[in-house]
């Protein structure tokens, strides 16, 4: 079962790499082409082709290219022929700082609100929520981001609203950077992922075996803790690195609002800028950490099924 | 046989309830009247912006790219809501962006519906290698986050508002899949299905007239859904210059092209955003109360 | 049965209950009085939709989820639970009240060991301590002999057969020795010859411990098995009250006489002299699921005559639905042959002609899904007309007509209604006429009164029978209830694990000398006789042979 699942996460990968390098390849013309310029001879391009190993069938070139990732080596952007391996590197730690900082607040106050609306289903509260987490999620995250620079940034002046760090931006002048788009970030986050919580505590306490040790005269307390709470793991888990996966596509567009030096703000120039190396090292990176993700949370939901833990 | 007679207790002699005769419009109209204010307010808005969309060039008070005065006028008689980066009148941008904008994310959820629809209740259908054939292809294609997608193939194959359509829908098709397929696998193991089966009932008559009713609701329930998420896909990749382009009117991108104005503490740029949110909060009320409606029975047992 | 002193236990009195549904509070107990000795018990007994398990869960003051107590009062020895907080009522329940469920496998939970759901009650009031608990439990399964009792607790429920869960959850109830224990529908979902293993527990065990209890369940020879007194219930009111022999041999109201009579019915009429060539005919089928698979059915062979009956019994995985999926070519046998009239009938559904698949048609077991909820009544019966016969206008609405006249319902006021309007009974009656519509010679009859109540099922097996006489048609009848067996079948054919294990005339299976596990299969059918399980259990004693709780 895990076996299978692991194997077929790495299958996933590498379909995955094998998608984005394909599809680059579709591309008319190729990047040498695109490199020079319209402008260039014949020649020129014929020689750069040769010297990036284009004129190799596809499969070398996917072998050439997999295996180059593997060890690092993304190749050399087009736009200003810089190394891309160095261009990933701060930026990808960069993008990484802010998801976790997102995800440490979103985290805790998502599952903490989603459990009380769960417990205390159809009262004020449980309804005030549903109407405010549900207008939260029909909103872009730009329209949030840009209310909260109005209000907390130009009107209070409490918090920058350029996230221009640095690699030697101090740490607390980095959070305080930072601020703004996590809190962006947790806002759209946290509407989602407390409504699947509730969902999932809503579909659990719905059980029979909730219902025998209500009428076993368990209090209220242990019921909760013993047993839903066991069987609660793979549903939360599960909302979890989902709403984690998301933060990953949404911080792109955080990241160009605030301008800040991430992955995403990357991969936007360069599709900007056609830079077909550099989207396609970006791509595959977010494309891997979303597969990651969500082979974790498979993983994670077999190792809490009581079922699959204690086979007969 | 002793007895002939069906019994007079038996729940069989029962008379079925009075029948209400009452035209579909009739019973929509009651519903609506019971329905929460959220539903009530969400439709509201719906309408209002299919109005505005409808008649956006007799409601303008200038042309789409018009240019009628500088660059970042602020708000004035003649320029209600001032002008954009470079003079153009908001106000009139706004009504044209309800066309193009919602009107191209419509288009792609429809699209996406088409497709992922078709595909879905296929694989539920005929199941065997089409379903795992389908099922493994849109697993593929769910690995990969749709955003990042999107602007992977707008990189390959350009902007344009035809490639957006067709990049966004074929990606969506693929959620749509899912949902089409696990609702129809919910109907295709119904004794009925095998009966349509062992009549001899042919695809075509199985899929329109025996699954696809059965489906319908949560399917219209989805189609908001999708729309959402289109319409804020789209207007995402507007906002971040690589959807809908100039000098078409579009709200992701007007947002984008007044952004610096915020900084000034002018809400300009956060009208546009605003035109979306409001869309797209409106269409989820009325979707969570036709979801609350249609599976209200399931939540009693 | 149990001993019972005159001390009143629970007392209930105008018991209202009302459940939300539809946007309003519908009534669904409407007034009813309990009243309930130490030691005694109470069978609770109904059709569907009489209320009987809301009242019963309700003796532990609680409505379940969209329901609420709105009327009357409940006095369990002496403390009035409709008034009592929440505190004091969780102190009564698992301690002084227990309940068991209709589902064990659903009831427990899957994350803890048995021991320990055993245990948690008695930790959880103060009753002893875990040490004690262990000790007790394993004490109480060696007493209902379940196997290997000193270890069984250790395994997760999922881990555990069906009857041995349900057998663990008796004995979880009994952890803090209650006064009163609720049985809610244990054995409904049971086997018949699991299900006496289940009875025999919980009678031994309420009279073991002088338990109070109210044993809910809509199966007549059942509660005569297990009750002091039985109380019947229509749409939540007491219809009547009695001890349980006066009960059975004098019911003084109308409705309880029709309960009663429900098992009387037989088929009088003997089925024509078979012909030459069997209607139908499994020859030597062995099929799987899956290439690999072990088969699902071993040299399955038998014949069917015009106008006649053939009942296929046997309990869940016996492999009686299966041999329906391979005569009608939805499940291709991996060898062996089907024939109709004579001649061969392709393996596959998919490859058989038109008139093929109309020779033969099904009636299923639940009419809800049967019928597709979106179509007319007009639509579901006209559908094979069109189809097979191409019957359309005037000709096709007076056959509608004609069709339903034949299945006793009234064409003006059903054919335009849909499904979700009509009782269970009436949808099961239009799956007949869809079937009769094809005009077929051949009909499968998949547990088709298994999910109605008892006086509607009769009303099916009553109406089948005279269309058979009208219409010379075939029945191939499958159940597990042997008194529908009983009831309408000509010849009886007994699967057990694919395999056939006896067949031949009904009067033949019914009576002496038996095939071994048509022996325990019809000694395990409950009767309407009290002593019916005392005897059987003597019986099987004094044969040595199958004991009740062995497995």
């Amino acid at each position: 079962m895990l076996l299978q699942r692991l194997s077929l996460g790495l299958i996933t990968l590498f379909v995955v790499s094998l998608i984005i390098f394909l599809g680059v390849s579709l591309l008319p013309g190729d990047a040498a082409q695109a490199m020079l310029g319209q402008s260039a001879t014949p020649e020129t391009v014929a020689a750069l082709r040769k010297q990036m190993g284009l004129d190799q069938p596809g499969y070398i070139r996917y072998f050439t290219w997999l295996g180059g990732i593997l060890q690092g080596d993304f190749g050399v952007s087009i736009s200003n022929k810089r190394e891309i391996a160095e261009l990933l590197g701060t930026r990808f730690s960069n993008t990484i700082f802010l998801a976790v900082f997102a995800a440490i607040i979103a985290v805790p106050l998502a599952l903490a609100l989603g459990i009380m609306a769960a417990l205390h289903r159809n009262s004020i509260y449980d309804r005030s929520v549903n109407v405010i987490t549900l207008s939260s999620i029909s909103t872009p995250e730009f329209f949030v981001a840009y209310i909260l620079i109005l209000f907390i940034s130009v009107k209070a002046g409490w918090f920058p609203s350029l996230a221009n760090v640095s690699p030697d931006t101090p740490f607390v002048e980095r959070l305080s950077k930072c601020f703004l788009p996590a809190l962006t970030l947790t806002l759209v986050v946290v509407a989602h992922m407390m409504r699947m919580t509730r969902a999932a505590i809503i579909n659990l306490l719905a059980s029979p075996y909730i219902e025998m040790a209500a009428l076993k005269g368990i209090r209220k307390l242990r019921i909760i803790t013993r047993h839903a709470l066991p069987n609660a793991w793979a549903p939360i888990i599960n909302v979890i690195v989902l709403n984690l996966a998301y933060l990953i596509v949404g911080v792109v567009v955080v990241e160009v609002v605030f301008v800040y030096p991430g992955l995403g703000q990357l991969l936007v120039d360069s599709v900007q800028r056609r830079d077909l190396p550099v989207v396609q090292a970006c791509c595959l990176i977010f494309a891997a950490t979303y597969v990651l993700l969500n082979l974790t949370a498979d993983i994670l939901s077999i190792l809490t099924n009581p079922r699959l833990l204690h086979p007969k | 046989m002793t007895d002939t007679k069906s019994n007079p207790e038996s729940a069989d002699a029962m008379p079925p309830p009075p029948r209400r005769n009452e035209s579909q419009v009739t019973v929509a109209l009651r519903e609506l009247r019971k329905a929460p204010l959220s539903a009530k307010i969400g439709l509201l808005i719906i309408v209002t912006y299919i109005f505005v969309a409808i008649f956006a060039p007799a409601i303008a008070p200038y042309g789409e790219s018009e240019i009628v005065g500088p660059q970042f006028d602020l708000w004035s008689d003649t320029n209600l809501l001032g002008t954009d980066h470079l003079g153009r009148d908001m106000l009139t941008r706004l009504i044209y962006g309800a066309r193009n904008t919602v009107g191209i994310a419509l288009i792609t959820t429809l699209l996406a519906f088409v497709l992922g629809g078709t595909c879905g209740i296929l694989a539920a259908v005929f199941s065997g290698w089409i379903d795992q054939l389908l099922s493994r292809v849109v697993d593929v294609l769910m690995a990969i986050p749709s955003l990042i997608f999107a602007m992977l193939l707008l990189t390959i194959f350009g902007t344009s508002i035809v490639n957006l359509v067709l990049i966004i829908g074929i990606l969506d098709s693929t959620r749509v899949f899912r949902i089409a397929r696990a609702v129809s696998l919910n109907v295709v193991v119904m004794d009925f299905i095998e009966s349509a089966r062992l009549r001899g009932e042919g695809f075509a008559w199985i899929t329109m007239r025996e699954v696809l009713p059965n489906i319908m609701p949560p399917l219209v329930a989805e189609f908001g859904l999708r729309f959402c998420f289109v319409f804020l896909t789209i207007s995402a990749l507007s906002f971040l210059g690589l959807g809908i382009q100039p000098p078409t009117a579009d709200w992701g991108s007007m947002v984008r092209d007044t952004s610096t104005l915020i900084t000034y503490g002018d809400i300009t740029p956060l009208l546009p955003a605003a035109a979306i949110a409001i869309l797209t909060i409106g269409v989820n009320f009325v979707v969570d109360w036709f979801l609350h409606k249609t599976s209200g029975l399931k939540e009693e047992h | 049965m149990s001993t019972n002193s005159q001390e009143v236990l629970l007392e209930m009195r105008g018991l209202k209950i009302e459940g939300f549904s539809e946007e309003q509070w519908h009534q669904i107990v409407k007034g009813v009085d309990i009243t309930l000795h130490k030691g005694e018990v109470l069978g609770l007994i109904g059709e569907s939709g009489a209320g009987k398990s809301t009242i019963g869960i309700a003796a532990m003051g609680y409505a379940k989820p969209g329901c609420r107590i709105n009327g009357g009062s409940i006095k369990f020895d002496g403390i009035e639970l409709t008034t009592a907080s929440e505190e004091q009522k969780r102190k009564l329940r698992g301690a002084r009240i227990a309940y068991v469920a209709q589902s064990a496998a659903a009831s427990f939970n899957p994350a803890h060991k048995l021991i320990d759901q055993f245990a948690e009650t008695v930790i959880e009031h103060g009753v002893g301590s875990r040490e004690q608990a262990y000790k007790d439990a394993k004490e109480l399964y060696k007493r209902i002999r379940m196997p290997d009792p000193d270890q069984i607790g250790f395994r997760y429920p999922h881990q555990v057969s069906g009857g041995q869960l349900q057998r663990a959850m008796t004995a979880m109830a009994l952890s803090c020795r209650p006064d009163l224990i609720i049985f809610d529908e244990p054995t409904t979902a049971l086997d018949v010859t699991t299900q006496i293993e289940v009875l025999v527990t919980i009678r031994d065990i309420v009279e073991q411990f002088n338990t109070a209890a109210i044993y809910i369940t809509h199966d007549l020879a059942v509660v005569a098995q297990m009750a002091d007194r039985i109380k019947v219930l229509r749409y939540g009111e007491t219809v009547e009250d009695a001890d349980t022999r006066t009960m059975l041999s004098a019911p003084t109201q109308d409705y309880t006489k029709s309960l009663w009579a429900v098992r009387s019915f037989r088929k009088e009429v003997k089925a024509p002299p078979p012909e030459p060539t069997p209607l139908i005919k499994v020859e030597n089928v062995t099929a799987t699921y899956a290439r690999g698979l072990l088969p699902v059915l071993y040299n399955v062979d038998f014949e069917i005559n015009r106008g006649h009956t053939v009942a296929v019994v046997g309990e869940s995985g016996s492999g009686k639905s299966t041999t329906a999926r391979v005569i009608t070519g939805l499940l291709p046998p991996q060898e062996g042959k089907v024939y109709c009239d004579g001649e061969e009938l392709p393996r596959d559904y998919h490859r058989r002609t038109k008139d093929q698949l109309r020779q033969a048609q099904m009636i299923y077991q639940s009419a809800d899904t049967a019928v597709n909820p979106r179509h007319k009544i007009r639509d579901i019966i006209g559908r094979p007309l069109s189809f097979y016969l191409g019957l359309e206008g005037d000709a096709k609405d007076r056959r509608l007509r004609e069709l339903m006249d034949m299945i006793e319902m009234d064409a003006d006021q059903f054919l335009d209604r849909l499904p979700s309007e009509l009782s269970g009974g009436q949808k099961q009656r239009i799956c007949i006429a869809r079937a009769l519509a094809a005009e077929p010679s051949f009909i499968i009859c998949d547990e088709v009164t298994s999910a109605l109540d008892q006086l509607v099922a009769e009303g099916i097996l009553k109406l089948l029978d005279r269309l058979q006489q009208e219409l010379n048609l075939a029945y191939m009848f499958i159940t597990h209830d042997l008194a529908t067996v009983r009831a309408i079948a000509d010849e009886v054919i007994v699967m057990l694990q694919g395999r056939i294990v006896e067949q031949g005339p009904k009067e033949e299976i019914f009576s002496p000398p038996h095939h071994e596990y048509t022996e325990l299969l019809l000694s395990s059918v409950p009767e309407m006789d009290p002593d019916w399980m005392d005897r059987v259990l003597e019986e099987r004693r004094a044969k040595g042979g199958i004991t009740a709780a062995g497995n």
